[in-house]
Parts: C-alpha cells; sequence; structure tokens
C-alpha cells in the first residue's frame, strides 16, 4: 500500500512517537444512508469520498473536513444569513462533513444559533457538533456567568448532548496561566465540565490552543488528571517549523503536535490556512504551486499539509461561500495525503512565504469600528496587496525603490483617507481582542507607520 | 527673448544684433525687408511674453515642486522680489535692460503685465482701436510709488503688496487656477486609479484664506477690466514697480520713434497704444509709459514708427499737463470700490461609510505667536520681506501653509496643523520664495530650527479626560522632545506628554496627530524669533 508507506515516513519525519500511531486509524467513510451524492453544482467535482479518521476513544467517524462556524454568511444589515447556512450545511452533509464547529462568541455572538437551526434539520447521528466555553470577558469568569454561557449553548444548538466540547483559546491574555486559572480553574469549571462529561453530557472534553506555551505544556503536563479525549491546535506548513518566529510566546506546530503524539491525544486543526495567507499568497509562490499541480487550487496544498499526519482528527475551515467549501470538499474527497517530497517541498515554500512579511489580515472587521477612525483592514489590505504584487520595498536600494515608494504611497493614500491611517492609531488596544487572527494591531500599525515615514522621509531602510 | 536675461552672453547676443539690425535701419533709410524686421519684434515680444507667461502660471499650479526645479528663475527675476531679496545682479541687470531696451520687462516679464495684455487683446476684439492719447497722471503715479515705499519701510508689506504686480498675479494664480488644475489633475487621478495606474494622485482642494481669495478676485476684476477698457492704465498709474521702471525707460537707448516726415497723422497707432501714451497731435512718445509692445509698428500703415536708437537732442517727451481725472481713471476707483469678498460653496468632505467612525474636522487653536517657516528667521524678517505671492502655499504638500487673515500680516504665509504637519523631509516653501523672506534652508538646518514650540492643554489630553492610554505625541515627535510623564498624585494612571521645549522644533507632528477633536491636546505656540539648537 504505497500510500501507507508514505504516511509512515512522513510521520518519521515529523518525529511522532509511534506508540500513538496506533491509537488513531485512517479510514474512508461513508456517509450514512447518504449513498455518494455527486456534486452538482459546477466547480471542482471531487474523485470520491470524504476521508474520515475515527475518535479512538468513541469509536466514532470524523470527517477530516470540519466546518468551522465562525463565518457564516451575512445579509447587506450584517446579520446572518439563515437561508445560504441551511445551503452550505446541507450541501456539506450531503457530501459526508459531519463534524460542526461553533462557539458563542462566533459571528457577533450568532452563531451557536444558526448552526442550531442548520443542523436541526439532519437526523442527529450524521452530524457531531463541537462548541467551547467562551468565557473571555472577565464579566463572565463567575461560575455564574460562565454556566449560564454553558447551559445556552445547549439550548442554541438544541441540542442535549454537546459532542466535542473545550475550554476556548486557553493561553491568551498579558498573563496568561492566570487568565486560564480564573476562567477555568477557581470558579471550578473545568471540574464541572469534566462532571458533565462523566454525565454524558458531554461527550469529549479538550482545549484550544492559542498564544502562551506554558499554559500547554501545563495542560499537557496533567493529562493524567483530566484525559483529554482531544486538543485543537494552530497547525499548517509555515507554523509547522516556523510557529515561534510568528508568535514568540508560543511554539512550532511540529512541537504541539509532537506533544500531543507522545500522549496519544487526537489533534483537530485550527488555522490550516493561517489566517487565509496561505490561499492569497504571494504571486511568485502562487506560481510555483500551481505550476506543481494545475489542477489543485492554491489553498489545497495548504489543507493538505494540516490533514496529512494521521493523528489529525478533523482540520476546521470556516467557509462563507459555496466555492471555498467544494474546493475543500474536492481536496478531501478523498484526501490525497502529501509525499515527502510535496512536503518538503511546502516547507521551502513556508521559508519564501516568510520572506514576503504579510499579515494575517484577512479582512472580517471584527476590530472595526476603531474608536479613533482607523481604517484596520483597509491599511493592512493595502500593505498586504502590496507585499503580495511584489511592489514593496525590501531596502532602500532596490533597483525599482523609487517606482515602488510613489506606488505604495499613492496607493495608500487611495485605499485609506489620510486622518485613517496609520500613524493615527493611539495604541488603545481596543481591537486587539477581537481579532480572531491574534494580529498584534497597534504593533503593525507602528511598523507600517515607520515604513511609511522611512519612505517619506526617504531614510535608508 | 528675455527668457535668457540671466544668461549674460545670450543678452549681449541679442541686443547686438538688434542694434545691427536698427543701425542699418537708420542708416540706410527703410525698406520693405526691414520693415518686416520691426515687425518681428512684435512676434518675437508676443512669444517670449506668452512662454514666460505659461511658465510663471505653471509654478503656481504645480504642487510637484517639479516646474520650480527648471523655472523657479521666473520668479526670482521678477523686481520687487529681487529687491527685498537684495539681489544685486537682477536688480542691476533689469535695470541695464530697460536703459537698453525700454520696459520690455512689462511686457515680457511681468506676468501681471502679460495677463492685462490678454484681457486687452479680447477687448479689443469687441471694440477695435478702442484706446487714445491720455497725459500722464504723474502726481498719482508718483504718489503711489511714495505710498508704496513707505508701507514697505514701516513694516505693513501686506499693504504695499496689493498693488505688487508679481505677488498680485501669484494670489490670482494661486487661489483661483490652481483650484481648477487640481481639479482636472483628481480628474485624472480617478482615471488613473481605475486603470491601475500611479502617475496621478489626488490632492486636496481647499480655500486656504477667504481674505486672499476675495483680494485675488478684486484685483482680477479692478485689473481685468481696467486692461479690457483702456490696456496699461493699472501699470501706468498704480503699479510701482511700472514707476519705477519708467523712470529708467525714459532714458533707454533704443525706443520706438515716430519718423514725422512718413507719418500722416492718422492715430492709428495711439487708438492702438495700451499705454495711451502716443501722442499723435504732437507725434511724441512718452517714454515713461510705453512697454514697447511694438503694437504701434505694427499698426502703422505708413511704416513711420520704427524701434531705433535715442538721438541726443530730440526732445520727444509727452505732454504734461495733469487734466482732472478722466474715464480711466473713474474706472480705476470705481474697480478698487469692489473688493469684496465672494462666497462660493464650501469643498464637501467625503461621505464615511457604516464601518468608520466619523472623524470631526480639527480647529485651529488660537495662536498667541504666529507660526512661520523655519527660513524666515523672525516674524519681523516676514513681514518685511514677504509680498504675499502665494508661491510658499501653492507648493506646501502637507496643507500646512496658508495666508494670513490678519491685516497688518494679509496674505503672507502662517503655518497651521489641522490638515498635517510640517514634514521633516520638506523644505519647498523655503525653495521657492522669490523675495528671501523665506531663506532656503537645508533639511538639516530645518530640523534644528525653533520655531515654535509645543504646548499641552490637560483637559483635551486623552490619558487625562479620559484614562486611556496614547503616547501619539511622543512616538512621533522627530525631535525626540516629548517623553511621557505620570500623572501627579495618579500614579497608576495612563501617561501624559511633557514638552521639551529646548527640544522641540514647533514641526506640529503632535499636534497633527494628537487624537483630541477639534482641538488637540497638544498644540505649538510660535516664536518671534527663530533659534537654533
Amino acid at each position: 500500500m504505497k500510500d501507507g508507506l508514505d504516511r509512515r515516513e512522513f510521520l518519521k519525519r515529523l518525529g511522532a512517537g509511534t506508540a500513538a500511531v496506533a491509537a488513531i486509524s485512517f479510514a474512508g467513510c461513508r456517509p450514512k444512508g447518504g449513498g455518494a451524492a455527486t456534486i452538482s453544482e459546477g466547480g471542482d467535482m471531487p474523485a470520491g469520498e470524504m476521508t474520515c479518521r475515527i475518535n479512538p476513544k468513541t469509536g466514532e467517524r470524523v470527517s477530516i473536513l470540519g466546518y468551522g462556524c465562525m463565518r457564516w454568511p451575512t445579509d447587506e444589515n450584517g446579520d446572518i444569513d439563515q437561508e445560504q447556512v441551511n445551503r452550505l450545511v446541507d450541501f456539506a452533509i450531503a457530501h459526508g462533513v459531519n463534524y460542526f464547529d461553533t462557539s458563542p462568541a462566533y459571528c457577533k455572538g450568532m452563531s451557536e444559533r444558526a448552526t442550531g437551526i442548520a443542523l436541526s434539520r439532519h437526523p442527529r447521528d450524521k452530524w457531531v457538533v463541537a462548541t467551547k466555553l467562551s468565557n473571555f470577558a472577565p464579566s463572565t469568569w463567575s461560575r455564574e456567568a460562565s454556566m449560564a454561557m454553558y447551559r445556552n449553548s445547549f439550548k442554541e444548538l438544541q441540542v442535549d448532548r454537546i459532542d466535542y466540547m473545550l475550554l476556548h483559546a486557553v493561553g491568551m491574555g498579558s498573563d496568561a496561566m492566570r487568565e486560564f486559572e480564573s476562567r477555568y480553574i477557581d470558579n471550578g469549571m473545568l471540574d464541572f465540565l469534566l462532571s458533565e462529561r462523566e454525565a454524558g453530557r458531554i461527550g469529549n472534553l479538550g482545549f484550544s490552543y492559542h498564544g502562551d506555551i506554558a499554559v500547554f505544556d501545563r495542560l499537557l503536563a496533567e493529562h493524567d488528571k483530566y484525559k483529554w479525549d482531544f486538543v485543537q491546535i494552530q497547525l499548517n506548513y509555515v507554523d509547522w517549523r516556523h510557529g515561534r518566529e510568528l508568535d514568540p510566546r508560543s511554539n512550532d506546530a511540529e512541537y504541539l503536535y509532537g506533544e500531543l503524539q507522545k500522549r496519544g491525544i487526537p489533534a483537530i486543526i485550527m488555522e490550516p490556512l493561517l489566517g487565509g495567507r496561505l490561499s492569497n499568497v504571494h504571486d511568485h509562490i502562487a506560481a510555483e504551486l500551481r505550476e506543481r499541480r494545475n489542477d489543485r487550487s492554491v489553498a489545497s496544498w495548504a489543507f493538505r499539509f494540516a490533514a496529512s499526519p494521521e493523528g489529525v482528527l478533523t482540520v476546521l475551515s470556516g467557509m462563507t461561500y459555496m466555492e471555498h467549501l467544494r474546493d475543500n470538499l474536492a481536496t478531501y474527497s478523498p484526501l490525497e495525503p502529501l509525499s515527502e517530497e510535496e512536503s518538503e517541498f511546502l516547507k521551502r515554500m513556508a521559508q519564501a512565504l516568510l520572506r514576503y512579511p504579510t499579515i494575517p489580515c484577512n479582512d472580517c472587521k471584527y476590530c472595526m469600528p476603531c474608536p479613533y477612525g482607523l481604517d484596520i483592514p483597509g491599511i493592512l489590505l493595502h500593505y498586504n496587496r502590496c507585499v503580495n504584487e511584489g511592489r514593496l520595498p525590501s531596502s532602500s536600494g532596490d533597483e525599482n525603490y523609487r517606482r515602488a515608494r510613489r506606488e505604495f504611497l499613492i496607493g495608500y493614500d487611495r485605499s485609506v483617507p489620510r486622518l485613517r491611517q496609520a500613524d493615527h492609531c493611539i495604541g488603545c488596544k481596543e481591537c486587539v481582542r477581537h481579532c480572531p487572527q491574534r494580529i498584534d494591531i497597534p504593533a503593525q500599525m507602528r511598523r507600517i507607520d515607520r515604513f511609511v515615514e522611512d519612505l517619506k522621509q526617504g531614510r535608508e531602510f | 527673448m528675455f527668457l535668457y536675461v540671466d544668461r549674460g552672453i545670450s543678452v549681449i547676443e541679442m541686443i547686438y544684433y538688434l542694434c545691427r539690425g536698427v543701425c542699418s535701419a537708420s542708416t540706410y533709410g527703410v525698406s520693405p525687408p526691414e520693415e518686416n524686421q520691426y515687425r518681428m519684434l512684435r512676434k518675437i515680444r508676443i512669444a517670449a511674453a506668452v512662454v514666460c507667461f505659461a511658465l510663471v502660471t505653471l509654478l503656481f499650479l504645480d504642487f510637484t515642486g517639479t516646474a520650480h526645479a527648471w523655472f523657479g528663475w521666473l520668479a526670482k527675476i521678477q523686481l520687487l522680489p529681487a529687491v527685498l531679496a537684495v539681489n544685486a545682479a537682477v536688480v542691476a541687470a533689469l535695470a541695464l535692460v530697460t536703459l537698453l531696451l525700454g520696459r520690455v520687462y512689462c511686457s515680457v516679464i511681468c506676468p501681471l503685465g502679460v495677463m492685462q495684455d490678454i484681457a486687452a487683446r479680447l477687448g479689443r476684439r469687441v471694440r477695435k482701436n478702442r484706446y487714445g492719447y491720455s497725459p500722464e497722471r504723474r502726481w498719482l503715479r508718483w504718489g503711489m510709488l511714495a505710498l508704496f515705499v513707505i508701507l514697505l519701510a514701516v513694516g505693513l508689506s501686506s499693504l504695499a503688496a496689493l498693488v505688487a504686480p508679481y505677488s498680485a498675479y501669484g494670489r490670482i494664480a494661486s487661489t483661483l487656477l490652481a483650484p481648477v488644475w487640481a481639479w482636472g489633475n483628481n480628474a485624472l487621478a480617478y482615471m488613473a486609479e481605475r486603470a491601475d495606474s500611479y502617475a496621478f494622485y489626488t490632492v486636496d482642494v481647499w480655500v486656504k484664506s477667504w481674505a486672499t481669495l476675495g483680494v485675488a478676485v478684486a484685483t482680477l476684476v479692478v485689473v481685468g477690466v481696467l486692461a479690457w477698457r483702456n490696456g496699461r492704465t493699472w501699470c501706468n498709474t498704480v503699479c510701482p514697480v511700472g514707476t519705477v521702471l519708467g523712470l529708467l525707460s525714459r532714458f533707454s537707448l533704443l525706443r520706438p520713434v515716430i519718423d514725422t516726415s512718413k507719418c500722416n497723422g492718422c492715430g492709428l497707432c495711439a487708438r492702438n497704444c495700451k499705454s495711451a501714451c502716443i501722442d499723435s497731435k504732437t507725434r511724441t512718445i512718452d517714454y515713461s509709459r510705453c512697454v514697447v509692445c511694438m503694437d504701434c509698428i505694427d499698426k502703422c500703415n505708413k511704416g513711420a514708427i520704427s524701434y531705433v536708437l535715442r538721438r541726443k537732442g530730440a526732445a520727444q517727451s509727452a505732454g504734461r499737463s495733469p487734466e482732472p481725472a478722466d474715464a480711466s481713471r473713474r474706472n480705476f476707483l470705481t474697480g478698487v470700490g469692489l473688493l469684496v469678498a465672494t462666497g462660493a460653496v464650501k469643498a464637501q468632505e467625503k461621505v464615511v461609510d457604516g464601518g468608520l467612525v466619523a472623524i470631526t474636522d480639527k480647529k485651529a487653536p488660537s495662536r498667541v505667536t504666529p507660526i512661520v517657516p523655519a527660513g524666515a528667521r523672525s516674524l519681523r524678517h516676514l513681514t518685511q520681506h514677504c509680498t504675499g505671492c502665494q508661491l510658499c502655499v501653492s507648493v506646501c504638500p502637507n496643507g500646512v501653509l496658508r495666508p494670513s487673515d490678519d491685516l497688518t500680516t494679509l496674505m503672507q504665509p502662517r503655518m497651521s496643523y489641522e490638515r498635517g504637519y510640517c514634514r521633516p523631509e520638506c523644505t519647498k516653501c523655503s525653495e521657492v520664495c522669490p523675495t528671501g523672506a523665506i531663506r532656503a534652508v537645508t533639511r538639516g538646518e530645518k530640523s534644528s530650527t525653533q520655531i515654535g514650540h509645543a504646548v499641552l492643554v490637560m483637559k483635551n489630553c486623552l490619558p487625562a479626560s479620559e484614562d486611556v492610554s496614547c503616547g501619539n505625541c511622543a512616538r512621533h515627535c522627530p525631535a525626540g522632545a516629548i517623553t511621557m510623564i505620570a500623572q501627579s498624585g495618579r500614579r497608576d494612571a495612563p501617561k501624559i506628554p511633557s514638552v521639551n521645549v529646548e527640544r522641540c522644533i514647533g514641526c506640529g507632528a503632535c499636534e497633527s496627530l494628537c487624537p483630541a477633536r477639534p482641538f488637540s491636546a497638544i498644540y505649538v505656540e510660535g516664536h518671534e524669533q527663530h533659534r537654533t539648537i
């Protein structure tokens, strides 16, 4: 079996423990009772059936493509377009997707309800749902408030059992350990959730990790106590070896995944596209990826990378548009794991990508409105556009520096009115906690401002 | 030909060829080919005037500063600016040229003069042969010149500047033409943006001073109407530069002369003389008012007028009996009465879209001492030298400079930071100033000149008023003059700025980038006397 060999070698390269490999197996799955539905709305045609992984604890099949419900389509008023949501969910389920991941915080708090409505139209055994205890705000740290949030999830999702429950984004905050304890330990919420798992109202208990590695290490060290059923981590071909470069408090995805494998904990993958950065890459990189496989989208490479390790239970993708859903279905029906050579190729691409310093903003506008009038996504997107189109002067000594300088500055004024540009950021940090990509927006504003000043003043850099 | 006025050799060559032509004409008598040669002179004058006028106008329109690199000298050879800048070489050259050729300055170099010629040309289309001789209004001319000198001497140069020809034209070009130019540019920028081109970029169009706009409109109306009806009335009654040059041109070496043997006294020349200086009855020309436009040479169908060397003993001065005010003077006085500001529609601000907070426009604080650019040295130096031509205001890329509305310094540049601040890399105003009111400074000199100092208005400062941590002023201070310090008695409250006035240069980065609106929490007070760090 050629595939198996590749996978084994791949895992060897990942440096994962061999014991864990046995725990999670790899299998194809067919949606129960659905038959092999074909994708009829045009676009990419999946070659076969959705690849599924098996949850080692419950034995349930989980589709390798998980539906991230943080970015449901909205109408012109900014409200969720339920009709569209239903269509997307129907299409996804019809093509083998059975894992839906939401949170009380998503879509201005409206995601759980919309997801619940869409899912309730399908038999309960055709999908599993994941939600989170998203008690970020200090006002929700109390036991009562957290409990209310937990109970409300059942109501919104119209379920009596939450299949996957997560402590949401542990490791965030300036004093991450303290914040973790305030959110889950001091108020007894973690003990409560453990008892809920005991009682069967929670199928699997895990946590999603962002930020401070100390919290991740601590929770894994206490695995014997908590018996995590899964852990949600950020994994993609850039974070694999460069996670710490991107976020110095965190660590490489290779480390995170390895730690989970050592303990036989299945990994759920978020940010397979690094906040959209791996689908909207620099023209040079896009050309290289496309040349290798004309029939594959740029994003498909990132999805194949994220799904290839066998310890991965599912890969989450927040799909707003049918085109994204189709493309991902095509990638994962079935998954064609990366060959060793392809994997090395992507790691080279990761290094190339880092040379183009785009900011992982995908224009979700959660940070807006800025109280001081800045057009934050406008500024970041202009910067990224110049990076991706190869129009960002990397040094004042570039041969086309004068032209690039002119284009950057004129384009900046065109994209963002002067009064809304980066130099007006006062660093109030109001936006930081809203950014799902964890971009340190004030720091980026300063970096861009400094860059603009370099250009305007003709300073050498 | 006066394009070459700053290049000695060319001028000398030019004069040589002219003299040769003239001498041969006077030696051999007038023959048809040489008559054509004189007619050529008018064409040369018109061509040179058009080129000069277009380029000087371009100086006021071109906000990129490209034109200044090539043609900036055209502003610096204007007589009054050269005098104020104590540019002896230019003043001497202009005097010499006038002594040799007459007031060609007025018909070629002076943009206000050329503007009047354009208005007069349009007037002649409506009614031909519309001018006539009028005697010199000597008392008015000399009175205006005396008043002008007195105003300059007592430091009221802003009032004197109202009649200074080059700066009067500058105000017209920069307040009335430049917006049209900018709108045209913005239309191109709009198209360029859609064509993904970076050839054009949008610029702000705004009324920098209603008073100056009013003055410009009034000047345009008065001068334009006078020129339409009577040609060069302004130049020969009001303009101090015209009066001074008239003094010299009385004795000019070359001059138009009426050959009485050929003249039949038809008066066609007088009826086409914009300067009203040809008395066809006595067949004499008043050379103090003649701007050597050569129109008379062209008009005379007897070939009786030629541009020749002055002959000794030929008394050809004009009649001098002062007469009561005639139509042209009345026109002039009514014109002055029209000095009223006109209203126009205020530039509309772009409507913001839903996801953005509305931004209140900044308002200028009342400053005890106005701020003027580095290079101006002191308020006094600027006031004494500036003629309010608006060249600096036109080229300021940051929306900092605008004309003063204060009566004693009307139209002179002032700085304010509601739209931007005096950026460290820019020294444009000092580069273009023709009068030396803003002396040329390097970037280094500019960044070490204290033109003012920042003052904190605690009640507006966000860390103090709203407990928000900020520090945008400190972050953007190019001089590193702002330190963030704890609020007294409130150790854990966000920090507030503290200005080191020894380091502050008054560039206004702090004021411009302060988030407090409409009044910034930190603003700049000017220095009467600039200091160097």
